[in-house]
């Protein structure tokens, strides 16, 4: 069944006639993803690539029975268009924009707090690539056609080496269940925590794939999490070995500020609770085959 | 975005939290003017760098005559101070504060940051001031004092007493310590703050409270919106090639490796930085060009790279998604038929119509080497780097 995204879903997406909305628009609708519509507030009513737009999520899930979003919002805008889809009652966010102030993604973090667990829309990013459940579906930027079918789970804050490794496994003939880039953020919608649990859940998925970064507490705390709960094969990557402390690598989160967030002290981490551990980038998809041997 | 010191205070400032009286100079004379103007017998002297832990580098001169501010202001000015937070090249004092001396009874540790695992506001506080936060976790662990504030409501006044309170302070300074701490909060959350650190928070001779060192950072994502912050930003205080690059729409750090590098994307930069260690090299730098890697961007990157005495062997790695390896080939040749570059040059291409790229580059008159994996790439890139060394 993949996690978050699948065949059956049904898309809108918020920014839907802006340039970047309306060319990846296309693309996922090329990839064969359902796009029921797109919400631009004041173009209610017109149509965009034969596709209805309207006012308000609330509205375009109304009349479209839609349960999944993309946002191509502009920064200053984008907290609280997924409060806006949190409301509406959409399921999976996919935040594509990068540079939202953390200071709104906590308001945003706390706003999702008021639903039930059950009805709690789960926000993947901001700032990345999106999900793609390859042959069902794409939410998001990625190129498509480097994803191949399959059972590996892959959990990864970087877009670019997300797809260095998707492309790694298909020249070895390994598949992808579903592919989450939770962005590089220092606050994300969702955590590597959140998806490990999820895969665990879901049939489809035979192995777990992380690929994490410098910065931050989240991947120490999905090395926990796999330990106690996860009872499929981990493997994980953490890019930046060479990266010095203290330095923001690019991404906003990818910043070494206290003891356990460099790359040497995760993959510690990880070791130690059993995580198998990918030395290098240029053998992510080796180490993916070499567990899935031992199956 | 860091701002100095002086500023910082200014802004706490109208948060209601008391600071001691201070101005700031450019010269000796200037120094003594504000000496002068503050009256008192007893003034400290304070070079404004984006950096913590100044006192311990000289960087805090406490005077006891005119003279001594101007002798002071003297020794600071364009003097380059290297504290444990500047790096070994430190950074250049261009302007001094000069302030009242304070009557220190005792000083606290008080911090306000982001909590990435909790996803909140914390506030940690310790009895141990003076020291950095990290010299207390290590010494003195039990003083350290740690509030999550609740992002709906905001911090509430009996947090901040809470934190009075354990702070061991006297009944006559409770309220006034709450007060500050609430002031900083506020500070925080209003200028879309990732940081506030006041070290050391004093408690007065005569029971008031007081910040005598702060430092402030802010969120880049936000600055937008903070323009009165955002005009603080003092670039004789930021590493010159990261400021150029930023003002450019490139994401770089200097490194002091000699393999200068080119890549889309932070983690895969990242990854390809791990990739030329593992082949036995040292990257000279990180660089993201992003999404869009448009000739014009290519230029840009070149100028960067190759103008940089330590790069020897320049590497270029894109995965390209949207952004097809025909345009990417296409921007590098029309880039390098604008600049030219001195350096040998890896490039591997990757992703959408790689083939197409590829045989762009081929037929073009550019010399480069091919590479078609990240390792093959990061080793090619430390092969031309003996050659050269051998030659």
């Amino acid at each position: 069944m993949a996690i978050l995204i699948n065949k059956k879903s049904k898309i809108i997406i918020q920014g839907f006639t802006g340039k970047i909305g309306s060319f990846h628009a296309e693309e996922m609708i090329a990839y064969g993803t359902n796009v029921v519509g797109g919400v631009t507030p004041g173009k209610g009513g017109q149509t965009h690539l034969e596709r209805p737009v309207f006012n308000t999520v609330k509205e375009a899930v109304k009349a479209t029975g839609a349960d999944c979003s993309i946002l191509f919002v502009p920064p200053a805008f984008a907290a609280d268009s997924a409060m806006e889809a949190a409301d509406a009652g959409i399921k999976t966010l996919v935040a594509i924009t990068d540079g939202i102030p953390a200071h709104d993604m906590i308001k945003v973090k706390r706003y999702m707090r008021r639903y039930k667990n059950e009805e709690r829309m789960t926000m993947v990013g901001p700032n990345c690539a999106g999900v793609i459940s390859p042959g069902q579906c794409m939410l998001g930027i990625m190129p498509g056609h480097i994803y191949k079918e399959g059972n590996i789970g892959v959990i990864g804050r970087s877009g670019t080496l997300g797809y260095e490794a998707a492309e790694q496994m298909k020249n070895l003939g390994i598949g992808i269940s579903t592919s989450v880039g939770i962005g590089g953020d220092p606050i994300n919608g969702s955590s590597f925590k959140d998806h490990l649990a999820k895969f665990e859940q879901d049939d489809d998925t035979k192995v777990i794939l992380m690929i994490g970064e410098i910065g931050g507490p989240q991947e120490a705390e999905a090395a926990e999490y796999a330990k106690k709960h996860v009872s499929k094969p981990v493997i994980a990557y953490i890019a930046g070995l060479t990266a010095p402390e203290g330095k923001r690598m690019g991404h906003a989160g990818a910043i070494v500020s206290s003891k356990g967030e460099s790359a040497a002290d995760k993959v510690e981490i990880l070791e130690a609770a059993g995580i198998t551990i990918a030395k290098n980038p240029s053998v992510i998809g080796d180490t993916v085959a070499a567990v899935l041997k031992t199956l | 975005m860091n701002i100095h010191e002086y500023q910082a205070k200014e802004i706490l400032a109208k948060f209601g939290v008391a600071t001691p009286k201070g101005g700031i100079a450019y010269s000796p004379e200037n120094a003594k003017d504000r000496a002068t103007e503050l009256g008192g017998d007893m003034w400290v002297v304070k070079a404004q760098i984006h950096s913590g832990a100044r006192g311990k580098a000289g960087g805090i001169i406490v005077c006891k005559s005119h003279k001594e501010v101007s002798d002071a202001a003297n020794t600071l000015l364009g003097k380059t101070l290297v504290t444990n937070q500047t790096g070994p090249e430190g950074l250049t004092v261009q302007r001094i504060y000069i302030e009242e001396a304070s009557d220190i009874k005792k000083e606290y540790y008080l911090g306000l940051v982001f909590d990435r695992s909790t996803e909140s506001i914390m506030v940690v506080a310790s009895s141990e001031g003076g020291m950095s936060i990290e010299e207390i976790a290590k010494d003195k662990p039990e003083s350290i004092i740690r509030v999550k504030i609740e992002a709906a409501v905001g911090m509430q006044s009996f947090q901040a007493r809470e934190i009075a309170f354990a702070l061991g302070l006297e009944a006559k300074a409770i309220s006034r310590c709450a007060a500050a701490i609430l002031g900083c909060y506020k500070a925080f959350t209003n200028s879309d703050a990732t940081m506030v650190e006041i070290n050391p928070l004093v408690l007065t001779g005569d029971d008031h409270i007081l910040a005598v060192d702060c430092k402030m950072s802010f969120d880049d994502n936000a600055l937008y919106r903070i323009p009165h912050i955002a005009e603080l930003r003092d670039k004789t205080q930021e590493d010159s090639k990261e400021t150029y690059a930023h003002d450019r729409g490139l994401n770089y750090i200097a490194l002091d490796g000699d393999i200068g590098n080119i890549i889309n994307g932070a983690g895969l930069a990242m990854a390809s930085m791990d990739m030329i260690q593992l082949a036995g090299g040292k990257p000279a730098n990180f660089l993201d060009v992003g999404g869009g890697a448009t000739p014009e961007k290519f230029v840009k990157a070149f100028k960067l790279i190759s103008g940089d005495p330590k790069v020897k062997v320049i590497l270029i790695n894109i995965f390209a998604g949207i952004n097809r390896c025909d345009w990417v080939a296409q921007g590098i040749v029309d880039a390098l038929g604008q600049i030219t570059i001195e350096q040998p040059l890896v490039i591997r291409l990757a992703g959408t119509n790689v083939d197409e790229g590829m045989k762009i580059l081929k037929d073009s008159k550019i010399n480069y080497i091919e590479a078609s994996t990240l390792e093959e790439a990061a080793n090619k890139a430390v092969e031309a780097l003996k050659d050269l060394e051998n030659k």
